[in-house]
């Protein structure tokens, strides 16, 4: 307020008595004015950098990006080959993650924002809570999301080392996973099948009750299966001692497996597989993820809360509704557009990061898309960084196109989220 | 009113009479269960709302138990991490932890990033709100939007690609990897930032006070320089507070573009390493989990979340604590 009596002083102070003080006041103004307009000038041209930064970003993106814009991209594995290289598991990753944490998010973040906007706090413990619940939300806003990944990392990931054993990194607790030891058969030993040429190469796998038993010896009478088309086939395998010459019976000779047969381990899982740590997979990246949004959901579901007006509030109230039945039945409905906004653009944000799920994933090189909770991923900007950042030439033009995909999924929420905002405020007007 | 409805079919009263009370008991019944349920779904939403407090106390919790275990290790001491600016935890034998070798490439980034960001936003807010005719900002907001919108290994890409190369079209000095590219990249990200704050600090000056210094014969320009920027001062200068602890904050950008040699240098042509950019490495790269370069990470994480959270938490003081009220 002080600034305003300044200003009330400066234009009282004196009334121009002589022609010479006129001129002099009005050469002061003339200068205040042509300041203005330089300013004004100045103002303009700043403002316009944006613009220009903004199209020199798209204009040197899609030029690198468009020409190398294929089918491939979508739909081919991140080869090492750059001509032939596509990002499909990088964008079921994302499409799995990003999905997941939203699952996770919306109702742990709306949940908050109704408790701190609609419940109002009922003695003064809980006023207390509420605005330490609530400057709260407003650092983690400002937490960067790389140290949400190092959170992540220890949280989930390996879950505090609470399961650790004697030996590193061992799961303890899984559900949906069978183990297998693979043997090879003797036909598929160049030694062993010398010159019979219509010996079958198959591959036999025993069933194993846990991940942690020593390997399978070969026993007479061992149960094993075997692929045939895409089931399992139990088998009946001839085990050959060290001593026992392999016959030369093509039939048999693909049925024998050597009796000092080491077995390699492998496992199946279920779509339902799930595992205590979380380890490098899906799961454990939707809960970082949500980490990294969730301040950004809170509160911009509390705009939207604030922005119903109270009377709804009031009426509901008067009519005898608790302060749930308000929330359900008059105050969500009428925020619904106004979350969902926000949401879009928060989900928007969590597709584009980059930081925490490549501290939590580490550069992996994966050619499936996830296939349980528990998989192994890479999700679409981690697979850019991961192209830009080689040296080779053709992987940065790969990279620019898969930023114009990555730019146009975004730009199709980013859309959703506009033409919401306008069918609301129409409908508000 | 229940003799009223007895009264109209006489015939049907006692079990009329068996009705209301049967409705009766419901509404209690139901009363009951309503406030069972509101009481449930309170606890619910409480349990939402610790949530986020789980979440910071975790954080701390987590980066300051890793950290302690990383001053453990017999090769590190608070005195090499705390007044070293050496910063090699790769180097076998000759390992040094100290900290400024990392938080002086951030600031100097940051530093870059601000003197871009900084002026710029600010003006465009001050166009934005002061000047700007209705149809220029239905152009400039969405298009800032756009710019905010856009992830950060997108600008990543732009500075390694795009700025690098121009800078060293203009200067040859420039390495491929350095800190001018980056800082710039990152001044670009947090340009909308400053000046989505700042404007929102600038519109919530009252219309009575522009409206006072224009009718006192000012110009435009000396209603803001005058009035409206020493009413949105606190909001300003939250803004910039927040603004530099996103810049600090920032990963993917130092991580494509400033480079991995960790350096107390002021040459902004020069590669280094800041803090965010070597728990990229760290994470990147296959180290073992439990050597004394895995914990180091801890303690950066825990460096970089002290000085964003001071700034964010002096941000938002400054902004509730000193915003002008007008009555």
């Amino acid at each position: 307020m002080s600034v305003n009596h300044n200003n009330a002083t400066e234009t009282d102070s004196p009334v121009p008595r002589s022609p010479k003080d006129l001129q002099s006041q009005l050469r002061g103004s003339e200068k205040r004015i042509s300041l203005d307009h330089i300013f004004r000038k100045a103002c303009v041209a700043i403002a316009a950098v944006s613009v220009v930064i903004l199209l020199f970003l798209l204009g040197s993106i899609i030029t690198q990006g468009v020409p190398s814009l294929s089918i491939t991209l979508l739909t081919g594995t991140p080869e090492p080959d750059a001509e032939q290289a596509g990002a499909w598991p990088a964008i079921a990753g994302t499409i799995w993650v990003c999905s997941i944490c939203a699952l996770i998010t919306l109702p742990i973040g709306i949940g908050t924002a109704v408790l701190l906007e609609e419940f109002k706090p009922r003695n003064r413990w809980t006023t207390k809570v509420f605005s330490v619940i609530q400057v709260n939300i407003s650092n983690l806003a400002g937490v960067p999301s790389v140290v949400y990944g190092i959170l992540g990392l220890t949280a989930f990931v390996s879950m505090f080392g609470l399961f650790d054993g004697p030996e590193q990194r061992q799961n303890h607790l899984e559900i949906g996973a069978t183990y297998y030891d693979q043997f090879t058969n003797l036909a598929s030993d160049p030694f062993m099948s010398m010159g019979i040429e219509d010996a079958k190469e198959r591959y036999f796998l025993a069933p194993v009750a846990s991940a942690s038993l020593p390997p399978t010896v070969p026993k007479a009478g061992m149960t094993a299966f075997e692929y045939q088309g895409d089931e399992l086939i139990e088998v009946d395998v001839i085990i050959v001692g060290p001593e026992d010459f392999p016959s030369d019976d093509p039939e048999e000779l693909s049925l024998s497996i050597d009796a000092s047969a080491i077995p390699g381990r492998i496992s199946e899982k279920a779509w339902y597989y799930f595992s205590l740590p979380f380890g490098r997979g899906v799961l454990a990246g939707a809960l970082t993820l949500m980490l990294v949004i969730l301040p950004v959901i809170i509160i911009s579901s509390q705009e939207a809360l604030r922005a119903v007006p109270s009377s709804l509030r009031d009426g509901a109230r008067g009519l005898g509704a608790t302060s749930w039945q308000v929330v359900w039945n008059i105050t969500l409905p009428a925020a619904a557009p106004g979350i969902l906004t926000g949401s879009i653009l928060a989900m928007s944000r969590a597709i584009g990061e980059t930081a925490p799920i490549l501290i939590i994933a580490g550069i992996v090189y994966i050619r499936n898309a996830p296939q349980h909770l528990m998989d192994s991923y890479t999700v679409l900007p981690l697979q850019i960084y991961n192209w830009t950042s080689r040296p080779q030439e053709e992987f940065h033009s790969i990279a620019a196109a898969g930023i114009v995909v990555l730019l146009l999924i975004l730009l199709t929420f980013n859309a959703a989220a506009v033409v919401l905002r306008q069918r609301m405020q129409n409908k508000t007007r | 009113m229940n003799r009223a409805v007895a009264e109209m079919s006489e015939a049907s009263s006692t079990s009329l009479d068996a009705r209301a009370g049967k409705i009766l008991t419901r509404s209690r019944k139901n009363l009951s269960t309503t406030r069972l349920r509101e009481a449930v779904i309170y606890i619910g939403l409480i349990a939402c709302g610790l949530f986020s407090l789980l979440i910071t106390v975790s954080i701390v919790g987590v980066l300051f138990g890793e950290t302690l275990q990383f001053f453990r290790f017999d090769e590190v001491t608070l005195a090499n991490f705390l007044g070293s600016a050496e910063w090699t935890p790769l180097l076998g034998a000759t390992k040094s932890f100290g900290i400024w070798g990392l938080i002086s490439g951030t600031l100097l980034v940051t530093g870059i990033a601000m003197a871009f960001a900084l002026p710029l936003g600010l003006i465009t807010a001050i166009y934005l709100s002061e000047y700007a005719p209705r149809k220029t900002r239905d152009i400039l907001k969405p298009i800032l939007e756009v710019l905010a919108g856009i992830p950060t290994v997108v600008y990543g890409f732009f500075a390694l690609m795009t700025i690098t190369p121009f800078l060293q079209w203009v200067h040859d000095g420039f390495n491929v990897y350095n800190a001018m590219s980056a800082g710039l990249a990152v001044g670009i990200l947090c340009f909308p930032t400053v000046c989505s704050l700042a404007e929102d600090a600038l519109q919530s000056v009252p219309n009575s006070l522009r409206d006072g210094a224009l009718g006192l014969g000012g110009t435009r320009f000396d209603a803001t320089l005058k009035v409206i920027l020493p009413a949105a001062l606190s909001g300003i200068i939250s803004a910039f507070l927040l603004a530099v602890a996103r810049a600090i904050g920032e990963t993917m950008i130092v991580a494509l573009a400033a480079g991995s040699r960790p350096q107390a240098t002021l040459d902004p042509r020069d590669e280094i390493q800041t803090m965010t950019g070597f728990m990229v490495q760290m994470a990147g790269g296959d180290v073992s989990n439990f050597g004394t370069e895995y914990f180091s990470m801890y303690a950066v994480a825990f460096t970089l979340f002290l000085i964003t959270l001071t700034l964010t938490m002096l941000g938002n003081l400054v902004r509730r604590r000193f915003r002008e009220t007008y009555e």
